[in-house]
């Protein structure tokens, strides 16, 4: 009686536990996920403030239903943390089903935030994309560590970034470049008010004080930990110090900070920069492509490194379109959708596979690509340095505000 | 007998609008003490206004932000008064009308931009005159916007609520006896502007005092204005209140909301400083008038009048004309005047992206004008037959969404909805739209309204016409061009909002202002000035349609055209 009841108790939770997974979309059973994605609609919220960007996505969007009959609708927002606020609200309104979130464009602080939360979808789904074979997972540690946090699978690679510098070689010769942040700061002492980076917290902003941080910490692996209370003050005191002098240096005088890098790429053509950095190491060659820039513009690193990481995109928990979002994130992650996103034509950004493991007639393709005249070939661009922490960028940032937030 | 049916909708309609609105609130002030259990704050602290309190030069962007909304609203409410008060009846009036009314169509970050292009050190005016007058081949380095005392922020804010307080004004005018009244005191020796001053200020500004306060509360809570020209340095608080709210640190949601707490009581501090002022200014309109000073010789202050006026026309002209010259630049060196190159390539790009959200912005923007014409009606219908102007207590609370910073209740509201189970949808943004269109069309209406001589109805009902007959044959056409400009200004009201449309639609409902301002994030001028011409051009159609409509259907009625 008693082995028969427990037979049947086992029946039933065994029956409940293949509901439930026949409910869950798994990435493990691709067959799966490309049957019931079809007919979705994803609401992909992604960054909209580059015409070239949403034009790539408007791309994949109709890839995407012409293939498999999903419709992709690119959600463009200005910052991304307007996503996680959205999810964020979903969760505290109880809505733990049918959020109108399905795939985010995240990396570093957002996916920190969202991860801690609890508001992403599932461990482990990135690394059973079919396409993930082909990702430089061994050589490109930011695949699998987003700014020192593991991602767990939790969020799939995008696109390559790399802190680089820009400026226009009929205005400065290419002898005088700065070669690291100590050589950058005499550059603006001979060169006052023609650099500045963008106001904390942006994002290009942050990653400059980021860069002069790791080039001058005592000792760089303190920064791979969340910030040791205790010795801030000093591990930050240099960072500080190099700031101190280098402010009253910056364009107009550091009383007011352009917007981000896209102002500052702005502010190259008017004249009132000589330097812009971004990480997109094809910034210039497409701003060219489209008459932001000069054609006179050319890219610069510094040969001890710079900041480089990666870019992803994540599925929230409580997502509608599951199967549609996974089914996107690994059409992104194709050689086919990845070339064409290098492609500075296009978009320029770099990609996160690895030719290596690529089909010949993709690989050939890759090779061929013509980076534009401004950008550095890969081998170029120098060592990348690894990001810091979160907990760094957050602290560095108040710090940063409270040291320089009224300077007027 | 009337009186409870009539508290009966107007606390049906103060549920439904301000329903919304205080839980907005309520989702805003509780995460404020520290009630938020999405991010396990179940506890009620202070901790967060410490931690606000403890935000380096937090009174500096508090104090930056109140004195440049008070003297926008002083500058502005002086430059349309003088001008009024100088040239109301005179031909040049009539012709600075039509120029002026369509400037309100330009929505704030647009004109943020174009002033922006204008005077910044590598913008058009320098390079108008460089390097051949200046010697300048390279810009200056000049803080010029983002100056530390919000000067710029307060010429942008200026420029742009001038109009608007223009078209309330024009609105509430043909309710006075303005020309009986100037003849009067010119007969008695009074210069135009002190006898305006004297004899049709204070029933005029009793009229439009309501905007002025909106003009108020907007110009010391703005975001996207300050964001352009306003110091950065710190910023204004609305702006940091902002920055918080977006912080990937979800945890700053409390501190944000302290702020936007906090940010409610700096507009009540305002409104308090804009109540002495009132009171200032009668005693010495008071002075004035028993001084019996004529103030014959008003020719100095009524160009400069003049001067402000069209000041702020030209700017907000020339720096739309700049930005599309920029739609169509090549590449567009300093101190070049002109771009090198001129290419249709960003339209061409541009264009195709545009009808879609074109396309939604007038489906939401005429809905919801209209629904929100069609309550104001309603509204002032029930209360103005009977009850006069002591009704206007009943409705005060259809103020709040303009009395009530938007970023102190939308993320609240945001969350609402959602526990309501609403999707976020074409109808749940309409209805937050209307939210914030309603008062503002209650405003344009109301005092135009209430100033109607009640004596065309009272003859029209002594000829035994019902009352409703009398409101479609009599009132409605009286404030025909009440009613339209009241229409055009929630198009535009609409038009313009980016918060509501993007939280509550949850991004899926793409309009020109979201897009707009979502590429603004890019930098990329050129787009900029596409969608900064398009979000303008929207609403002017509609102010177009408000001052020509009266001319083409009362063609054959000479006194209905204005």
């Amino acid at each position: 009686m008693i082995r028969r009841a427990g037979k049947i108790i086992a029946a039933a939770l065994l029956a409940l536990g293949l509901a439930g997974k026949a409910s869950a979309t798994d990435a493990g059973n691709w067959e799966a996920v490309v049957a019931e994605a079809r007919g979705q609609t994803v609401y992909f919220n992604a960054w909209g403030g580059s015409e070239n960007v949403n034009a790539y996505i408007r791309w994949a969007g109709e890839e995407m239903k012409a293939r498999y009959g999903v419709t992709v609708v690119h959600v463009k927002l200005d910052d991304t943390a307007k996503a996680t606020a959205t999810v964020l609200a979903e969760k505290s309104a109880g809505k733990d089903e049918g959020g109108s979130v399905d795939l985010v464009w995240v990396n570093g602080e957002n996916f920190a935030a969202m991860k801690r939360e609890g508001l992403l979808y599932a461990p482990g789904w990135a690394t059973k994309l079919p396409n993930w074979r082909y990702v430089d997972h061994e050589n490109t540690p930011t695949v699998l560590t987003d700014f020192t946090i593991p991602t767990d699978g939790l969020e799939s690679p995008w696109g390559g970034a790399k802190l680089v510098f820009f400026y226009d070689s009929a205005r400065m010769k290419a002898s005088e470049l700065p070669d690291s942040a100590a050589d950058l700061l005499e550059w603006a002492a001979a060169n006052p008010g023609r650099f500045s980076y963008p106001q904390p917290p942006d994002f290009t902003g942050s990653s400059f004080l980021k860069q002069v941080l790791i080039e001058l910490v005592d000792d760089r692996a303190k920064l791979q930990k969340p910030v040791d209370e205790k010795t801030f003050a000093t591990d930050a005191a240099p960072l500080f110090a190099y700031l101190d002098k280098l402010t009253p240096l910056l364009w107009r005088k550091g009383k007011a900070y352009p917007q981000n890098y896209a102002d500052m790429k702005q502010k190259l053509a008017d004249g009132e920069l000589d330097i812009f950095f971004a990480f997109n190491p094809a910034e210039a060659s497409s701003a060219i492509a489209n008459g932001e820039l000069p054609e006179t513009v050319r890219s610069f690193v510094f040969s001890g490194g710079t900041l480089g990481n990666t870019h992803f995109v994540a599925i929230p928990y409580n997502a509608t379109a599951k199967a549609g979002a996974l089914l996107l994130a690994d059409f992104l992650l194709s050689p086919e959708a990845q070339l064409r996103k290098q492609d500075p034509n296009i978009w320029g950004d770099p990609t996160v596979l690895s030719p290596a493991k690529l089909p010949e007639a993709d690989r050939s393709g890759f090779e061929r690509l013509d980076l534009g005249i401004a950008t550095l070939h890969p081998d170029e661009l120098g060592p990348a340095l690894d990001e810091p922490h979160p907990d760094w960028m957050t602290r560095i940032e108040t710090e940063w505000i409270r040291r320089y937030g009224a300077a007027n | 007998m009337a009186q409870p049916t009539r508290l009966g909708g107007n606390a049906l309609l103060a549920f439904v609008l301000g329903l919304p609105i205080l839980a907005g609130l309520a989702g805003t002030i509780l995460p404020a003490f520290g009630y938020l259990p999405a991010l396990g704050g179940l506890r009620v602290t202070l901790a967060h206004f410490a931690e606000l309190a403890g935000q380096p030069h937090i009174l500096r962007s508090v104090l930056t932000g109140l004195a440049a909304g008070l003297l926008t609203t002083v500058a502005a409410t002086a430059v349309v008064g003088t001008f009024v008060a100088g040239f109301a009846g005179t031909p040049l009036f009539a012709r600075i009308q039509h120029l002026v009314s369509p400037l309100l169509a330009v929505p704030h970050a647009a004109a943020a931009f174009a002033l922006a292009f204008l005077v910044a050190p590598s913008g058009f005016l320098l390079r108008l005159i460089s390097p051949e007058v200046t010697g300048f081949t390279r810009p200056p380095d000049w803080l010029l916007p983002n100056d530390p005392f919000a000067l710029t922020m307060i010429a942008g804010l200026i420029a742009k609520e001038v109009p608007f307080l223009f078209l309330v004004t024009l609105a509430a005018l043909p309710q006075l006896a303005v020309t009986r009244a100037s003849r009067l005191a010119a007969a008695l020796g009074y210069g135009r502007v002190a006898g305006f001053a004297i004899c049709l200020w204070p029933a005029l500004y009793r009229q439009i005092r309501l905007p002025v306060f909106a003009v108020l509360v907007y110009s010391v809570s703005v975001v996207d204005v300050a964001m352009i020209l306003g110091p950065k340095l710190p910023p204004t608080l609305p702006v940091r209140v902002t920055q918080w709210a977006g912080d990937d640190d979800l945890g700053a949601r409390f501190l944000a909301s302290a702020g936007a707490f906090l940010q409610l009581g700096i507009v009540v501090a305002a409104m308090a400083s804009w109540i002495v002022l009132e009171r200032v200014g009668k005693a010495v309109l008071a002075r004035l008038t028993f001084s019996g000073r004529r103030f014959a010789r008003d020719g100095a202050l009524r160009a400069a009048g003049a001067l402000a006026m069209s000041t702020c026309t030209v700017t907000i002209f020339a720096g739309l004309s700049v930005l599309s010259i920029w739609s169509v630049a090549g590449l567009w060196p300093f101190p070049d005047a002109l771009p090198g190159s001129l290419t249709p390539n960003t339209w061409m790009r541009t264009l195709p992206q545009l009808w879609a959200p074109l396309g939604t912005t007038v489906a939401l923007a005429l809905s919801a004008s209209s629904l929100a014409l069609v309550f104001t009606i309603l509204l002032l219908y029930r209360n103005g037959i009977a009850g006069g102007r002591k009704n206007a207590a009943g409705y005060r609370l259809l103020y709040l969404p303009l009395l009530v910073p938007e970023i102190s209740f939308v993320f609240g509201l945001q969350v609402l909805m959602l526990s309501a189970g609403l999707t976020p949808g074409f109808a749940s943004v309409l209805a937050v739209h209307f939210v914030f269109v309603l008062p503002y069309v209650l405003l344009s209406l109301s005092a135009p309204w209430r100033a109607v001589d009640p004596r065309f109805e009272k003859i029209a009902a002594g000829f035994g016409k019902p009352a409703l007959e009398i409101l479609f044959t009599v009132r409605l056409p009286l404030l025909f061009r009440a009613c339209l400009t009241a229409l055009a200004v929630g198009f535009a009201v609409s038009v313009s909002l980016y918060l509501p449309t993007l939280l509550i639609g949850s991004g899926r409902l793409t309009t020109i202002t979201t897009e707009a301002v979502a590429l603004s994030s890019g930098g990329d001028r050129r787009v900029i000035g596409i969608y900064a011409l398009v979000q303008g051009l929207l609403p002017f159609l509609a102010f177009l349609v408000a001052s020509l409509g009266p001319q083409l259907l009362f063609r054959n009625r000479r006194a209905m055209r204005t």
